[in-house]
This record gives C-alpha cells, structure tokens and sequence, in this order.
C-alpha cells in the first residue's frame, strides 16, 4: 500500500467542494489496467481535485483479504469514502467525464467542476 | 439405498464424484456431483437454489471433510444463516471452525460508475483468498447473473465469466453455480453454455393446490444419471429426493419370522408368524379388530425392537387407550421407547410430503416393524399410479432394510376391492381378511390367511373372540361351524 498526499492545493475552485477527498484505488498487481488506471487518477487529481486530497493504492495481490472487506469486484476499482456519500466508479479511469461524476464533481449548476486550464485527455 | 456406496466406488475411477449428502440425490447421480468440476443448478424464483447449495456445503463440511465457500450476490449472511436453521444447520459455528465461509456481494444494491476498462480480477482475488484461507473444496455461487445487471459491460461479464470457471476447475473446486430460469432456455444468460460438466433443474409447480418440487438432472458428462423427474421435498433435514425405487428387485431376504402376537395365528402360518422384511395387509370390513390384530404384532415386536406405528385415524392416546380394553398395554411400550406413534391425517399433505415424512421418521426411530393403520385415507390422495408408485416405494425401502411392514385397510369384501386397493395388495407378501359374520342370531369375527408368499399357511377360515386377553382364534371344532366356514 502507498499514500500519495498531497498538500492543500490553492485552486480558485475550493469553494464549491472543500472537504478533504479520501480516494482509494484498487488495483491487481501492474496488470496495464492498473497503471493505467493509476496514471489516469494521478492526472485527474493533479488537474482537477481543487480542494486536499488522499489517495491510497491497494494491491490486491498483496492484501487480498481487502477484496472481501471492501467489498471489491471488478478491477480497477476507485472508492471514494470522503466526502460522503461512498462511490465506486470501476475501470481504468480512462473516461474522465464519468470520474467526475462519480466523485460528485459537479457544482450546484449541473456544470462539471473543472479547472480553466483543463484539456479533455485524448 | 444401499447400492449407494458400491456404485458411487465402482465409477469412482473413471468419474470421481462428490457425494452432496442430499438425501435421494446421490443416489440418481450414482454417488454426487462430479468432482472438481462446476455443476449448474437452475430453476425459477423459490425452487430451492440456494438452499440446494447450502446444503451442499453444509453437508460437505460437516460430513465430507470438504470445507465450502457461499459467495452469494442476492441474500445477506444474515438471511442465508436464519433460511437454514430451521434445518439444524448452524451456520456461524460452522464459520467458527473453518469449514465455512459466506462472503456476500450485494451487487444490486451497489451503484457502480463505469469509466474504462476493467475485469472482474477482484472477484477472483477475493475467492482465491477464501479457498486458500479454509482449503475449501467446495464452492457455490448463487446467483452469479447478476453481475448482468449489476455492470454494463456485458462482454466483459462473458469473458470473465468463462475465466472463472476455468480457474474453479485448474483449483480443482467442486463447485455449483445457480441460474434464474428463462424464457425458452435454462438460464436468462445462457450460462449452460459454460458449464457443460452437469446441469440439474428444480422445477416448482401447483397441481390441485398442491405444492410439489421436482428435480431433473439434465446433463451429467460421463455418467450415468436417473433422467426422470423426481419429486423433493424441502423438510425438516433439508432437501429430500425422492428416487423412485431402484429398478431391479434384489433385496436380501430373510428366512427369520416374526410374531403376529396370536399364538394360533402363529401357528397358521407355520408356527412362527410371517417372515422379517415381508409386507403384511391386513384387511376387513368396518368393527372387524384391524388396528386391535396390527397392535398384538406391535405388542410382540416391541419385547426386544422398535416399532414405528403410523395412525392416521386415531389419535396415540386414543390407541393406547383403546388396546388396553384388550389388554394390550401400549403405553408401557411407547415410555420405553420402543413403539412411536405418528399420527397423522393423510389429506393433510401431498403423497411426497408423506414419503419424506416416512423416510424420515424410519431413518430416525429405526424399527424392525412399522404399522401403517389404515392405507385407506391415502387411496384419496392421488391416482391410482401414484398411489402404487407410493406404496411401492415405501415397501422397497422397507425390504432394503428387512424392516417388516403391517398395512390394513378398510375392505368389506375382497372381491368388492377398489383398483386401487388391488394395486396395493399385490405389492402385499402375506394378506390377512377379517370380516364380521351374523349367523345363528350371533355377531362372530372370522378371519382367514387369502396369500402367504413363500410358506405353507392355513386355508381355514378361523373365528376369533376379542377380549380383555386379545385377539383369540377359536378352536376349529364342530362340524357345523367349520362346514360353514369351508363353504365361504
């Protein structure tokens, strides 16, 4: 398991969202959907999660009893705990229109909350 | 049956098996599931699925040394436990000890955002790890479809699905996968099309009100299989199918005899009553001392064995209260435990409900004698085939076990018997008829031996007295009254 923290960032955005967001993402040893999977969230929280953020990588080969207790299936998996509610949004992260919706990005406006400098990945 | 074990070891070589410890179904299946391999369970909503690979595991665990894994996608442990304790089976004590884990996933109820690729490694990872923890040998998972509707990847599902059972049988799992029945194939996703080792069918329907499950295995590479629909029952000690008899005749017979309880009866067949394992009718008109004739051979068994008396008239005090007017003492017999009365009215259930009940109570009591008093009711609760099929079942399981069986029956006149009685009697070795007789201003009881397969027995027609002594044949004296008698 690793933590990759990342400090508060200083986004303009932070208003519409500002509780901390605690991601995991379940991943099958470095199968290419896991890094994938991996590379595509690294991105996304650097460019897109205005406010602090946590994310930590599970390695179901080597903590499987994880699958049972978290409930986890398909792989990759990201579960997002905080802020409520829970979601699991499954696959290699490579649709990002999907992710922000699954982590409830979007603001009271319907509109996806991005960063202006954002380019849709290819 | 007892054929049980020498043809599940016989075809153990070529075809290894895993017994399921369901009662009757590994008998149809020539000694169980095929081992290591994935066997398809189907049916509609309430069949019994789950519960079928409940006790699968159960009884594997408990009885096989072969510890199991529930992976269940539609009920919560909770559920799964309390479905199965009315059984006896007590789940978390079986989790305690290892031999049991039930992981559940509730699919349905989980929203999943799909962005990208994905499989369904968790899942594996997840059994891998619950095999691996108890060295499980067994696994079910009930209801894998509905992952079908849980993601939307439908190609993926397939692949991966294909995947799994692959990985089941390289891990050597002897596993059970359950399937919802749809419209015009076995499974609303086809999923016979991956497994292809034994496909089983539970089928649930309503005839004339009445409930009966049914089972058929459709599919069992490389074996042998009863192809018929057989009838099952959910009771008290789980799922029971009910094998109709084997085929052949070859139970062990027995030169041994048992008492009637009347001496002189005794000595019509012979001197020591009928033979051990035989099945004796006992019919006669209304009044005629039928249940008082049934209970002197109970009185006589029960100095030594156990008796199990089915009533479906009377009531068990009502019985014992009635036999002590001729002093036979039964209550003595049912304190020491040998004589069970089960009473009972037939129309309550359906003829398989009392087929399971049967096997149960003979599996649980153990008697050398069993009383059925009388057949009658039960000649109203199906047709004619099924009620011989019945009867026939009930005799051959009986004689498997050299268990003797009384049956009477309420007939006036034999020649007036119903087709159905007739049915039953000629499944019957020794036949007893007892009819009233008014003759010279008097009320007098007679009886006569009408068959005795396989010994010399009296042709006379006896008159008997019932008294505060029991069942007494009178002497055959007096020309008048034996003339009489030979001219009936």
């Amino acid at each position: 398991m690793s933590h990759v923290s990342q400090a508060p960032s200083t986004s303009k955005r932070d208003s519409a969202k500002n509780s901390p967001y605690h991601l995991t993402l379940y991943v099958a040893g470095h199968s290419p959907k896991s890094r994938l999977a991996m590379s595509n969230l690294h991105q996304l929280c650097e460019t897109r999660l205005s406010s602090k953020y946590t994310v930590e990588i599970v390695d179901l080969l080597r903590e499987p009893k994880r699958a049972r207790l978290d409930q986890i299936v398909a792989i990759p998996t990201l579960v997002k705990k905080l802020p409520p509610p829970l979601k699991k949004i499954i696959g290699d992260l490579s649709n990002t229109e999907k992710v922000l919706v699954g982590l409830d990005l979007y603001d009271e406006s319907g509109e996806v909350i991005l960063s202006s400098a954002m380019e849709p990945p290819p | 049956m007892p054929k049980k074990k020498s043809s599940g070891q016989t075809v153990s070589a070529e075809f290894p098996k895993a017994p399921t410890g369901i009662q009757g179904l590994d008998d149809i299946t020539a000694g169980g599931l095929p081992k290591g391999r994935t066997t398809l369970v189907c049916g509609g909503p309430g069949c019994g699925k789950t519960l079928f690979g409940m006790e699968f595991l159960v009884r594997g665990a408990l009885h096989m040394g072969e510890p199991g894994v529930m992976l269940a996608f539609e009920e919560t442990a909770e559920e799964l436990t309390q479905n199965v304790r009315s059984l006896g089976f007590d789940l978390n004590q079986l989790i305690k000890d290892n031999k049991l884990i039930l992981d559940t996933i509730p699919i349905e109820a989980t929203e999943f955002e799909e962005s990208g690729e994905y499989d369904l490694e968790g899942l594996f990872v997840r059994l891998g790890d619950s095999i691996d923890s108890i060295g499980a040998k067994r696994i079910v998972l009930d209801t894998i479809e509905v992952l079908f509707g849980g993601l939307s990847n439908q190609g993926i599902i397939r692949s991966e699905l294909r995947r799994l059972f692959h990985w089941l049988k390289n891990r050597n799992m002897t596993s059970i996968v359950t399937g919802e029945r749809g419209e015009g194939s076995l499974t609303r996703q086809g999923l016979e099309e991956y497994v292809s080792d034994c496909v089983i069918l539970l089928d649930h329907r309503v005839n004339e009100q009445m409930s009966t499950r049914r089972l058929r295995v459709i599919k069992y590479r490389g074996s042998l299989h009863g192809t018929n629909e057989f009838p099952f029952l959910i009771g008290q000690q789980g799922l029971s199918v009910l094998p109709i008899t084997s085929l052949k005749i070859e139970h062990n017979i027995s030169e041994e005899k048992v008492s009637t309880g009347v001496p002189q009866l005794d000595e019509m067949f012979g001197g020591k009553g009928v033979y051990r394992g035989s099945t004796v009718l006992v019919t006669g008109g209304v009044g005629t001392g039928k249940t008082s004739l049934v209970s002197h051979f109970a009185e006589a068994a029960c100095r030594g064995e156990h008796v199990l008396y089915f009533a479906f008239e009377e009531s068990s005090p009502q019985i014992i209260r009635n036999m002590k007017s001729i002093g036979l003492n039964l209550g003595k017999w049912v304190n020491k435990g040998l004589l069970h009365i089960e009473s009972s009215r037939p129309s309550l259930f359906g003829l398989e409900s009392h087929l399971v009940n049967f096997y149960n109570a003979v599996n649980t009591h153990h008697p050398k004698l069993v009383i059925m008093d009388p057949i009658n009711d039960f000649l109203s609760i199906g047709s004619t085939r099924e009620i011989k099929a019945l009867f026939l079942r009930m005799v051959d399981f009986l004689k498997s076990r050299q268990i003797t069986l009384i049956c009477t029956g309420l007939i006036s006149h034999v020649d007036s018997a119903q087709e159905t009685e007739v049915g039953v009697s000629s499944l019957a070795d020794t036949w007893i008829h007892l009819s009233n007789l008014e003759f010279d201003g008097e009320h007098r009881r007679q009886l006569y031996i009408l068959k005795s397969r396989g010994m010399a027995h009296s042709h006379q027609v006896r008159q008997y007295t019932m008294s505060h002594q029991g069942i007494h044949l009178d002497e055959i004296s007096g020309r008048h009254a034996s003339n009489h008698l030979h001219g009936l």
